[in-house]
């Protein structure tokens, strides 16, 4: 679609470029600007403590990619190569564990370790392989179930074994895709924040962990931004380095229409059953322990953490400064505004990217920024930025949901962008011919268009917002926290039944998540989206 | 004696049924041709013959002993596919030299044996070319190379020559024929074109005398 006016066009890229460079580049460029200042660099980076939490965060990042690969690949083989009753429930099942807010997944492993065992590095690297399953079976799975299993048959005639059958020929075609999927579920467990922080185990701070405790408990702005600064080159370089790697490991593959089957012989049909078996008990279980820890009280089962919600007083005269209903109002008041806020500029950047072609990519890359940033990043950035008179603006409602808007953005914009593109050109060149004019003739193709990706985009946004930890954690007011940030402090305190509200909250918001995002699970590339800032970089 | 026989074996997938009480006996050194229209079963056969694919009842016996449950790759049944199956992760070289790796020949050693082998389909000099930038018949070669080289009990061919344009095919036909006889060699080839089946086989079978 193109043939619209040019002040059209700029009328209507103006919103969404002020936004992004009022709320996104200036927060950006102040952290930049405020690190190179003065010699906090050097303080910084000159401390021990620095490197300690540097290295930890560098390595549970490794064993968590390198945990999730190996322990993604047998459901991804048997997901890619068989059929079988339950495939897509399993696939369902993995890909609702993916869409997860951060924090719930932290509360579903507090909650399935036993006590003493939960709150180690242990539990957050295993949240970290649950979390990111679905990286690997959706990554790897595609291009496996394409690979002629007759390469396979092949070699085997050749004298190979089932496992150098593996080794030497399938895992070596599918490098590319475990080159691919590692590298996201690293910057994923690299960027971690909530899991971390909920799970909340002794020597396990992230970087993102510790530019928080920083900046929000120690109030030590120069430090925190320091940090922020070092995480974010240490994951340009990461990306660097993946993007190469792909390209290395890239190769003509002869890939063949998937051929998947029932699995016939003993042999197969108890492998397949096996991997099955225990894929749906490794992602059921926290879900299912999240919710039974819910019902669970020292003295036995209970309702009284749901039926207490709406309760403040712990005990008499005692009050607790979270109200959970009052967390479920906020959040839900949040997620109106940032829809509306996502849904309005991100419809107006995409009007102007399909209308426009050169200068609509420079737009085009803008908006997708944000999804390359950290949330606990985008969230620092605005808090240090709109923090004097005029732009004193912490105290203000809408700060919260414009830092989830600006993390929804990138999703609505892919969602409504590649339908605009395909509208037919004929169309609008027949509207035209009928006398239209250009901006009336959009009117008639065009608009129609939009409603369907719009919706999907809201919906995502919402589900976005509702699960949102990252920017949250520095923008929420403490007298208006939002359910994610309950969930964190409920899961904080000591008290079985504060405990069991903890996990009656995440409860709820996993089930209006899976809810939310599986109502949209459409379209293939808006699931692999959807992670990214749902739980994504947070 | 029978070299290869395959006795009543039958077969079904989950929407058809292939196989129904299969039976065929091949005489050692013997190339026997099996016909039959695409879907009438003659690949699964093959299948069946090298342990792909598990009948639903039968037996496969080579030079008398039951491979029936005996896995692919202790079988010493080779097989060269219709769509080569090349690795393309290896050189051409590599490719021909996988099977004598599996069976711990040093790495010396094999490479001057599929040097050899690469010579004799056609295509010395080849050792070190990527598999993706061979043309067709080339990369047929090589899959038959690569066969051959292991010197397996008995040669699956599944239509090996399907694909290739007229002049190509014809020559590829007779090379194979050449080579098969020079090494005397059992073989089992596949086609749904009596001509090819003539040129290289020196009996010939139609998958309806092989079902029941």
């Amino acid at each position: 679609m193109s043939a619209l006016p040019r002040r059209v066009i700029a009328a209507l890229s103006i919103p969404p470029s002020v936004g992004l460079a009022v709320f996104y580049v200036w927060p950006l460029l102040t952290l930049s600007f405020r690190a190179i200042d003065g010699d906090a660099v050097q303080t910084t980076l000159g401390r021990r403590a620095t490197w300690e939490v540097a290295w930890f965060t560098l390595w549970q990042a490794v064993v968590s990619t390198l945990m999730t690969l190996v322990v993604g690949l047998a459901p991804a083989y048997i997901v890619a190569r068989f059929n079988f009753r339950g495939r897509q429930l399993l696939l369902g099942l993995i890909t609702a564990l993916f869409v997860l807010p951060t924090v719930v997944m932290g509360a579903a492993f507090l909650a399935l370790l036993p006590d003493g065992m939960n709150q180690s590095i242990a539990a957050v690297i295993a949240a970290h392989v649950v979390f990111n399953l679905a990286v690997v079976v959706r990554t790897v799975g595609p291009l496996w179930e394409q690979l002629p299993s007759d390469m396979e048959g092949a070699a085997a005639t050749l004298g190979a074994s089932p496992w150098r059958v593996f080794t030497m020929i399938t895992l070596p075609l599918i490098r590319p895709a475990l080159v691919a999927a590692s590298s996201i579920v690293f910057i994923f467990t690299f960027t971690s924040f909530g899991v971390v922080r909920v799970i909340g185990a002794a020597g396990t701070r992230t970087l993102e962990v510790e530019v928080w405790r920083q900046a929000i408990q120690l109030g030590d702005i120069r430090t925190a931004v320091v940090l922020s600064i070092l995480q974010m080159v240490m994951l340009a370089a990461v990306v660097v380095w993946s993007s190469r790697a792909q390209r290395r490991y890239s190769q003509p593959l002869g890939l063949e229409p998937s051929a998947r089957r029932m699995p016939r012989r003993g042999s197969e049909r108890r492998q397949v059953a096996l991997i099955g078996i225990t894929s749906f008990a490794v992602c059921g279980a926290p879900l299912f322990a999240l919710a039974a820890r819910s019902f669970s009280t020292p003295s036995g089962w209970s309702i009284a953490a749901w039926t207490q919600l709406g309760r403040t007083e712990v005990r008499p005269g005692i009050r607790l400064g979270i109200d959970p209903l009052d967390a479920v109002r906020n959040s839900v008041e949040n997620a109106l505004w940032a829809t509306l806020f996502a849904v309005v500029i991100g419809a107006l950047a995409s009007l102007a990217i399909a209308a426009a072609r050169n200068t609509g990519r420079f737009l085009d890359v803008g908006m997708m920024l944000p999804v390359g940033t950290s949330a606990v990043t985008v969230g620092f950035g605005m808090l240090i930025t709109f923090d004097q008179a005029p732009y004193d603006w912490r105290a203000e409602w809408w700060l919260v949901p414009i830092g989830h808007a600006l993390v929804a953005v990138p999703f609505v914009v892919r969602a409504t962008v590649g339908v605009l593109r395909s509208v037919d050109p004929q169309l609008h060149a027949a509207a035209a011919t009928l006398g239209a004019s250009p901006t009336r003739a959009w009117q008639t193709v065009v608009v129609p268009f939009l409603w369907r990706p719009l919706t999907v985009g809201a919906t995502l946004a919402a589900a976005i917002s509702l699960g949102e930890f990252g920017a949250t954690s520095f923008l929420s007011r403490s007298d208006s926290e939002t359910v994610p940030i309950a969930i964190e402090q409920l899961l904080g305190r000591t008290g079985s039944l504060l405990q069991a509200q903890g996990y009656a909250m995440a409860t709820v918001l996993a089930v209006v998540t899976i809810a939310l995002v599986a109502a949209v699970d459409r379209s293939h590339q808006l699931r692999t989206l959807a992670r990214s800032t749902i739980n994504g970089p947070n | 004696m029978a070299h290869l026989s395959v006795d009543n074996v039958d077969l079904s997938f989950e929407t058809a049924t292939v196989l129904t009480g299969a039976t065929l006996t091949v005489d050692q050194g013997e190339v026997v041709a099996v016909l039959g229209p695409s879907g009438s079963g003659k690949s699964t056969l093959l299948r069946v013959i090298a342990g792909i694919t598990a009948p639903d009842a039968g037996t496969v016996t080579l030079s008398g002993d039951d491979l029936t449950h005996v896995p692919t790759h202790q079988r010493g049944v080779g097989m060269v596919f219709q769509e080569n199956q090349l690795f393309p992760h290896l050189t051409v070289g590599e490719n021909v030299a996988f099977g004598l790796k599996m069976v711990g020949i040093p790495a010396v050693e094999r490479r001057a044996t599929a040097s050899d082998w690469l010579a004799r389909v056609g295509l010395a000099g080849f050792d070190s070319r990527q598999v993706s930038a061979l043309s067709g018949g080339e990369a047929k070669r090589v899959a038959l190379a690569r066969t051959l080289a292991v010197e397996p009990r008995i040669v699956l061919l599944d239509e090996p020559l399907t694909g290739l344009d007229r002049e190509l095919h014809d020559r590829l036909a007779r090379d194979v024929s050449d080579l098969l006889a020079d090494l005397a060699i059992t073989a089992i080839l596949v086609t749904h074109d009596p001509d090819e089946a003539a040129t290289i086989a020196v009996r010939s079978l139609h998958m309806d005398d092989i079902n029941e």
